[in-house]
C-alpha cells in the first residue's frame, strides 16, 4: 500500500467502482442463473409430462374397450367383436423362443469375450463389431431375417423365423450388458478361486457368473422388453394381421401385439383406433411391468454387492 | 503328453494345466469354451450376413436401375407406372423427420441432463431417472399411435393446413423417443467430470449456471456431441412411429406439414403389401435398406470416433 494521499483516494474510487459494478453484475448473474435453472427444470418436467400425456390419452381412448372378451377373441372385421387372443399368444411364443436363443448365444459370447478369450486384435475386432451391430436399425435385422431365416433356411413366414430374427436383434444388447455385469465382479474373486486350484472355467462358472447374475438378468429383461414392443423386423419376416387360429407348430404363421396395433391404428375408422388404444394398454402394461422388474432388480443390486 | 502340450500351446492353455499327473484335461471344459467361442463369432457372422444380403439383393436392383440414377433421381414412384427409382425424396423425408426430432430432443435432453447431473437432489434423481427410462421403454408403434391421434390434431389446431399424415407429427414423437437416450448419455458425461472442475469454478465466484454452461458442458463436449449423433442415427432408423405418422407419399419438400415417406416407411409399405420375391419392387427395398445401413453406420462410427479422439481422461 502506498502512503501518498493521492494514491489512496485514487485506489478507493477505483475499488468502489469495481465493487458497485460487481454487485450490479452479480444481481444480473443471479437472475440469469435462476432463469437457467427454471429452463432446465422445465425441460426435465417436459420429459415426464410426455409420459403422463401418453398414458392419459391412451387410457382415455382405450379403457372402455378393455374387457375379458377383448383378451380372448380373435381379430375381426367388426371392431366390436375383435380381440387380441392370437396376437397375445403369438407375442408370448415368439418372446419365449427369442429369450432362449438370445440368452444362450448372448451370455455365452459375453462370458467368452470377458473371461476366457485372449486379449488380442481378434477379440478387439469382435468387440468393435458388436458395438456397431447394436447401432444397426431394427428394420435391417428384419431384412436379414427375411433373406436368411425365411428363405435360405426355409423357415417360411413363421414363428420360428420371427424368433430367430428378434434374437439376432437383441443379441448385441445382451452381450454388451452381460459384459458390463461381468466386469463389475472384482478380480479378487477370480484370483481367490484360481489360488485354490480351480480351473479357469470352474472359477467362471462357480464364482464369476453367480456374482454377475443380477446384472446379467437386468440386461436380459431390458432386452426382452425391447423385443416385446418391436414390430418392424417382424413385419419384414411376414407377420400377418389377421390370424383366427392359435399356432400348432413353430412353423405356423404369426401375428404379434405390436403388429396388430400397427394395423388397427392405421385404419381410418374410429372404433379401430379405440381398440388399438386398448391393445396398447395391454402391450404397455406388459412392457412397463418387465421394465419395472429390471429397475427393481437393479435397485436391489445397488444396495447389495458392495465389493 | 503330446496332446497336453499341443493344447497348452493353443489358446486353451488357460484352462488346462500341464506337468501334474493328478490333473486330467477336462474335455467338457474344452467343449464349453469352444461353444462360447462360437457364440462370440456368431455376432461377426451376423454382420457378414447383413452386408452380404444387402449387397447381393441390391446388386440385382442396380443391374436394372443405374446407381447414379438411384442416388440422384428426384422422383420415387416404384409401384405405379411410369416407374422411377430416384431415392432423394425418401432421403429428404428421412432427414426432415430426423432433424426435426433432433430439434426437440437435443435442447430438452441436454437441459434435463444438466438438471439431473448438477441440480437434482439424490431423492429427486431416484424418482426422475427411472421415469425417463420408462419413456425409453415405450414401444415405437405406441408413439406412432400417439402421433396420429394426439399430436396431429394438436398441430391441425395451430396450423390448419396440416395434412392427416405429416412429417411434423412424426418428427415430434421421434424427438420424444430419442430424448431419453440423449438425456442419459449426457447425464453420464456431465457426471463424469471431476469435482475439481466445479470447485475451481465456484472458487472464481461463478454461479452454478455459469459453472454448468461455461465449464461442465465444454468439458464433456465430445460425449455430448456423440450422443447427439447417436440420437440422430437412431431417428433415421426408426420405423413404426414414422410409418404410421408420416404417411406414404414420397415428397421432396421441406414443408413438415405435408405427408412424406421416409426410407424405413417405404420398406414397411412394401413388406406389408406382400410383394413377390425376385421382382424389382422386392429388390428395391434392399437397395433402400443398403442406403439406410450405410447412413447409420457412418453416423455410428463418427460418434465412436468423436468419443475416442476427443474424450478427455479425467484422472
Amino acid at each position: 500500500m502506498s502512503t501518498t494521499p493521492e494514491n489512496i483516494s485514487g485506489t478507493t474510487i477505483h475499488e468502489a467502482e469495481l465493487e458497485t459494478s460487481f454487485k450490479d453484475n452479480l444481481a444480473r448473474r443471479r437472475v440469469e442463473a435462476a432463469i437457467f435453472k427454471a429452463v432446465i427444470l422445465l425441460a426435465t418436467f417436459f420429459a415426464m409430462a410426455i409420459l403422463a400425456t401418453l398414458v392419459w390419452r391412451i387410457s382415455a381412448q382405450g379403457w372402455a374397450w378393455l374387457n375379458w372378451n377383448f383378451m380372448t377373441s380373435f381379430p375381426s372385421r367388426v371392431a366390436a367383436r375383435a380381440g387380441i387372443l392370437s396376437a397375445l399368444v403369438g407375442s408370448a411364443t415368439i418372446i419365449l423362443l427369442t429369450v432362449v436363443f438370445a440368452v444362450m448365444l448372448g451370455v455365452g459370447a459375453a462370458i467368452y469375450l470377458e473371461e476366457l478369450s485372449p486379449k488380442n486384435k481378434l477379440s478387439q475386432f469382435i468387440e468393435l463389431n458388436i458395438s456397431n451391430l447394436s447401432g444397426v436399425p431394427s428394420l435391417v435385422y428384419g431384412m436379414l431375417g427375411l433373406a436368411v431365416f425365411v428363405r435360405l433356411l426355409g423357415f417360411g413366414r413363421s414363428i420360428m423365423a420371427a424368433a430367430c430374427t428378434l434374437a439376432m436383434m437383441i443379441l448385441p444388447i445382451i452381450i454388451i450388458s452381460s459384459r458390463e455385469a461381468l466386469r463389475t465382479v472384482p478380480p479378487s474373486i477370480r484370483l481367490a478361486a484360481l489360488a485354490l486350484g480351480a480351473t479357469k472355467w470352474q472359477t467362471t462358472w462357480h464364482h464369476v457368473i453367480p456374482a454377475a447374475s443380477p446384472g446379467i438378468l437386468t440386461g436380459i429383461i431390458l432386452a426382452v422388453s425391447r423385443a416385446m414392443g418391436e414390430a418392424a423386423p417382424l413385419i419384414m419376416v411376414g407377420g400377418v394381421t389377421y390370424i383366427a387360429f392359435l399356432p400348432n407348430s413353430l412353423f405356423d404363421s404369426f401375428t404379434t401385439l405390436p403388429i396388430q396395433i400397427f394395423n388397427w391404428a392405421g385404419r381410418p375408422q374410429e372404433e379401430f383406433q379405440a381398440i388399438a388404444a386398448a391393445a396398447i394398454i395391454v402391450l404397455v402394461a406388459l412392457v412397463l411391468v418387465t421394465n419395472g422388474v429390471a429397475i427393481l432388480i437393479r435397485a436391489r443390486l445397488e444396495n447389495r454387492n458392495r465389493w | 503328453m503330446s496332446t497336453t502340450t499341443a493344447i497348452a500351446n493353443s489358446d486353451m492353455s488357460a484352462i488346462t494345466r500341464t506337468g501334474d499327473a493328478r490333473l486330467k484335461i477336462r474335455w467338457h471344459e474344452l467343449a464349453v469354451v469352444r461353444w462360447l467361442q462360437i457364440c462370440a463369432w456368431i455376432s461377426v457372422a451376423t454382420t457378414i450376413a447383413i452386408v452380404a444380403i444387402l449387397v447381393l439383393e441390391s446388386s440385382a436392383f442396380f443391374a436394372v436401375v443405374p446407381v447414379w440414377n438411384f442416388l440422384t433421381g428426384t422422383n420415387w414412384s416404384p409401384l405405379i407406372d411410369p416407374r422411377s427409382f430416384g431415392v432423394l425424396p425418401l432421403i429428404t423425408g428421412t432427414l426432415v423427420v430426423s432433424l426435426g426430432a433432433s430439434l426437440i430432443a437435443v435442447p430438452i435432453g441436454l437441459g434435463s441432463a444438466i438438471y439431473l447431473a448438477e441440480y437434482a437432489s439424490p431423492t429427486t434423481r431416484r424418482f426422475i431417472k427411472p421415469t425417463i427410462e420408462l419413456l425409453a421403454g415405450i414401444p415405437s408403434v405406441v408413439f406412432g399411435y400417439f402421433a396420429v391421434t394426439t399430436v396431429t390434431p394438436f398441430l391441425q389446431a395451430i396450423f390448419p393446413s396440416t395434412e392427416v399424415f405429416n412429417a411434423a407429427s412424426a418428427a415430434i414423437v421421434l424427438g420424444f423417443m430419442v430424448l431419453p437416450m440423449i438425456t442419459s448419455l449426457c447425464d453420464d458425461a456431465i457426471r463424469a467430470a471431476p469435482r475439481t472442475l466445479r470447485e475451481g469454478g465456484f472458487a472464481l465466484a461463478a454461479t452454478k449456471a455459469e459453472v454448468s454452461i461455461g465449464i461442465l458442458i465444454p468439458a464433456s463436449m465430445s460425449a455430448i456431441m456423440a450422443s447427439f449423433i447417436l440420437g440422430f442415427s437412431r431417428a433415421i432408423g426408426e420405423t413404426m412411429a414414422v410409418a404410421l405418422a408420416a404417411g406414404s407419399t414420397p415428397n421432396m419438400s421441406l414443408n413438415p406439414l405435408i405427408s412424406m415417406q421416409t426410407m424405413t416407411g417405404y420398406i414397411v409399405q412394401v413388406a406389408m403389401g406382400d410383394v413377390p420375391h425376385g421382382t424389382i419392387e422386392y429388390q428395391s427395398i434392399f437397395a433402400v435398406a443398403a442406403a439406410l445401413f450405410v447412413m447409420t453406420l457412418i453416423l455410428n462410427l463418427l460418434s465412436q470416433f468423436i468419443v475416442r479422439r476427443f474424450a478427455r481422461q479425467w484422472e
